[in-house]
């Protein structure tokens, strides 16, 4: 028998612009006196309406959103920058009120939402740990029963009465998860937290994530990772400008995630190039991945990263190269080539591929560029900024990544040492 | 809830039922004050919060409790006692002034500490929920323990002035003691939910709070004894609710004063009053002001 958590109906969330935070106390009584004097707002803007309230933009970050959460799952939640997520878990955990609709949570409802909520900079890190789990919804007694086991899974040991303000900030976060998931509370919402941890540490708490799930307790989760999101869940909601637009399987979710949202074709015309064979080469269409440059491509690390070009020459050169650039934050972070060296250009048509496995780039956004050369003889073209790219975080098995740097290179190492026992 | 963790899991889980009804607005009055009994190891962190944290670090530590007040008194007692001269119905003045400060201090400190609630927890607010009470409420417990330290150097020094001979008579109401700081903590916490609401929208007044406390204090008879007022004037300050209770307060230890009944009736009505303000407002807010901050 798995019995609906959470039963989410019709939630609806907006926000008025232009009314959040800017009122001063003499603002509201210049207002109030105009119009006890029957004159127009003195604060509206010429051509805004007057009524009762200054009128701002209302903007819907959840409109009708509708789902439901059994019992166990683990749920995650998925979705561009901006699309709602955020404030759908603080509603759910209470944070916020809705404006229209209801939730119905059956169970204590645990969230994390941002790491280190309520520690306080100057108690020590068991202070910490008996404030937060309280925070959290814990009694005193429980936190003492867990106390061993929050220790021990944050990897504390002696720092555990050093005052927080001296942690690192992995240390803070380990704690901070340590105590939310050792809570034990029937719901958990976990808002994109572990991104903060390190690689071991963000493995430890997606075990622990799904003993909690395992044991009858349910997930949420919103993350941006869809290799954890793969891992760990077994069902994604994808929300999409405050709608719910996907719920099912998370692979599916992951689909619909990384489906671009508009089909919009990129038509690459001369403007986007320089050089001196502008007007004898022009490329006309530039994919990756078979969708069109130009609109967001999100690509997952597990995945080959495949540009496919194709344009037309009027001239043939006996030695010439059609080569991919992506740069990132300004800096040139490879340049591959769609041929050997030496292999000539025929006149007319030519399509060109090229593919790189996915996780040698680190996650981030690249931009793509295009451009062609004559090696030595100084004829090129070339475009730097065509569109971009992003790589998606994935810790999951085969792409996990320990090291901190501007690639990703499979390497091997050895250690020797002289005063080896073993020998 | 219950704290065993032996049972099977699955009834552990929801061997009783915790459902929780998220809507768009939530009842006027309804205070969760269950929900507040089910947090009040929370509140009792807060408090510890309150009361550690503020002297980590500093040499003298909770002993500042003490020399706050104390140094206010001596000063009193210098300013208006020796250069002013004003008249404390005989009482000797350092006793006069520190029963006047000391009862003053919890409620300003209630008052100040309550009033800024939602903006110095925003960050807290705005990523776990947990009754929002529960910091007022530990905020009153936590300038309650200050005052029982005050309270304690009070009564040394009340019995070593009366073992020298100085004309104070602490009577019978004394036992009121309870009932009046019961009063300024509600005066306290209704007026400083207020602030605190209102100040979600109005920055201004986090400004004008600690000079209209001061103010407040001259209005309120702790440097003076309201019999030493002119008559038509006795009648004003007795409008505010504050000045019966010190009154009463300085009656019951030192024997001077007035003690008037009914203007403490009236007191407490407006007290009561202004909490119910405060808590329509405070519930009002709660529910977004994180959007607003």
């Amino acid at each position: 028998m798995t019995a609906t958590v959470i039963k989410v109906d019709k939630l609806s969330k907006y926000y008025r612009l232009g009314l959040i935070g800017g009122n001063t106390l003499r603002e509201d009584i210049n207002r109030w006196m105009a119009r006890l004097q029957g004159k127009p707002d003195p604060l509206l803007k010429i051509g805004q309406a007057a009524s009762g309230h200054r009128k701002g933009d209302e903007i819907w970050a959840l409109k009708a959103v509708d789902f439901e959460v059994k019992q166990g799952e683990i749920l995650g939640i998925i979705g561009r920058n901006g699309a709602g997520k955020s404030t759908l878990l603080k509603i759910l955990s209470r944070i916020t009120a809705p404006s229209e609709g209801r939730i119905t949570l059956r169970g204590r409802v645990g969230s994390l939402l941002e790491v280190g909520t309520g520690f306080h900079p100057e108690l020590t890190g068991r202070e910490n740990i008996y404030l937060n789990g309280t925070i959290l919804g814990m009694k005193k007694l429980e936190v003492d029963r867990k106390l061993e086991e929050i220790v021990e899974f944050a990897e504390m040991g002696k720092f555990i009465d050093t005052p927080v303000k001296r942690y690192s900030s992995g240390m803070t976060v380990r704690l901070a998860f340590a105590v939310a998931a050792h809570l034990e509370p029937e719901i958990l919402v976990i808002d994109e937290v572990l991104a903060v941890g390190d690689a071991a540490f963000q493995k430890k708490c997606i075990g622990k994530m799904q003993d909690i799930a395992g044991g009858g307790r349910t997930v949420l989760f919103v993350t941006h990772n869809m290799g954890t999101a793969a891992d760990l869940c077994d069902r994604g909601l994808v929300i999409a400008d405050g709608r719910v637009s996907y719920d099912g399987g998370i692979e599916d979710a992951i689909r619909e995630y990384l489906r671009p949202s508009t089909t919009q074709k990129l038509v690459l015309g001369k403007q986007y190039f320089r050089g001196h064979l502008l007007d004898e080469i022009s490329v006309k269409t530039l994919a990756v991945n078979g969708i069109d440059l130009g609109q967001q491509i999100l690509i997952t690390p597990e995945s080959e990263l495949v540009f496919e070009f194709s344009g037309t020459s009027t001239i043939a050169l006996k030695d010439f190269d059609l080569l991919v650039t992506l740069h990132k934050d300004g800096v040139r972070v490879v340049t591959v080539h769609d041929s050997a060296p030496g292999t000539p250009l025929r006149e007319g048509e030519f399509r060109s591929r090229i593919s790189i496995p996915a996780h040698t780039l680190r996650p981030g956004t690249y931009t793509v560029g295009l451009g062609g050369e004559r090696p030595g003889g100084g004829q090129w073209f070339a475009g730097t900024d065509l569109g971009e790219i992003t790589i998606l975080e994935g810790w999951s098995s085969g792409y996990e990544r320990r090291s901190v740097g501007v690639i990703n290179i499979s390497s091997v190492g050895q250690r020797h040492m002289e005063n080896d026992p073993q020998r | 809830m219950d704290e065993s963790g032996k049972k099977p899991q699955q009834e552990g889980l929801f061997g009783q039922e915790h459902i929780t009804v998220i809507e768009p607005h939530g009842g006027v009055f309804d205070l969760k004050l269950r929900e507040l009994w089910d947090y009040r190891d929370l509140v009792m962190l807060f408090v510890r919060r309150d009361f550690v944290a503020q002297y980590k670090q500093t040499i003298l530590g909770p002993a500042w409790h003490i020399i706050q007040p104390l140094l206010t008194t001596i000063m009193f007692t210098i300013v208006f006692g020796k250069i002013a001269k004003l008249s404390t119905d005989g009482v000797p003045p350092f006793l006069f002034y520190m029963a006047g400060t000391i009862i003053w201090t919890y409620f300003a400190n209630v008052l100040t500490t309550t009033a800024g609630t939602f903006t110095a927890n925003a960050h807290i607010f705005g990523k776990v929920y947990f009754p929002r009470l529960a910091i007022p409420v530990a905020t009153l417990f936590s300038k309650l323990i200050a005052f029982a330290i005050q309270y304690l150097f009070f009564l040394g020094f009340l019995a070593w002035y009366a073992a020298g001979g100085a004309p104070v008579q602490p009577n019978g109401w004394v036992l009121l003691t309870p009932v009046l700081l019961l009063m300024m903590a509600a005066i306290g916490l209704g007026g400083g939910i207020i602030i605190s609401a209102m100040t979600t929208r109005y920055r201004d007044l986090t400004i004008l709070i600690s000079f209209g406390v001061q103010l407040l204090m001259y209005a309120t008879p702790i440097i003076y004894p309201v019999s030493s007022l002119p008559e038509k004037w006795q009648f004003w300050v007795s409008l505010n609710p504050i000045a019966p209770i010190v009154e009463a307060f300085r009656y019951a230890y030192l024997g001077q004063g007035t003690l008037d009944l009914t203007m403490l009736g009236v007191s407490g009505l407006l007290i009561l009053v202004t909490l119910a303000i405060g808590i329509i407002m405070f519930n009002a807010v709660e529910r977004t002001f994180m959007d607003t901050v």
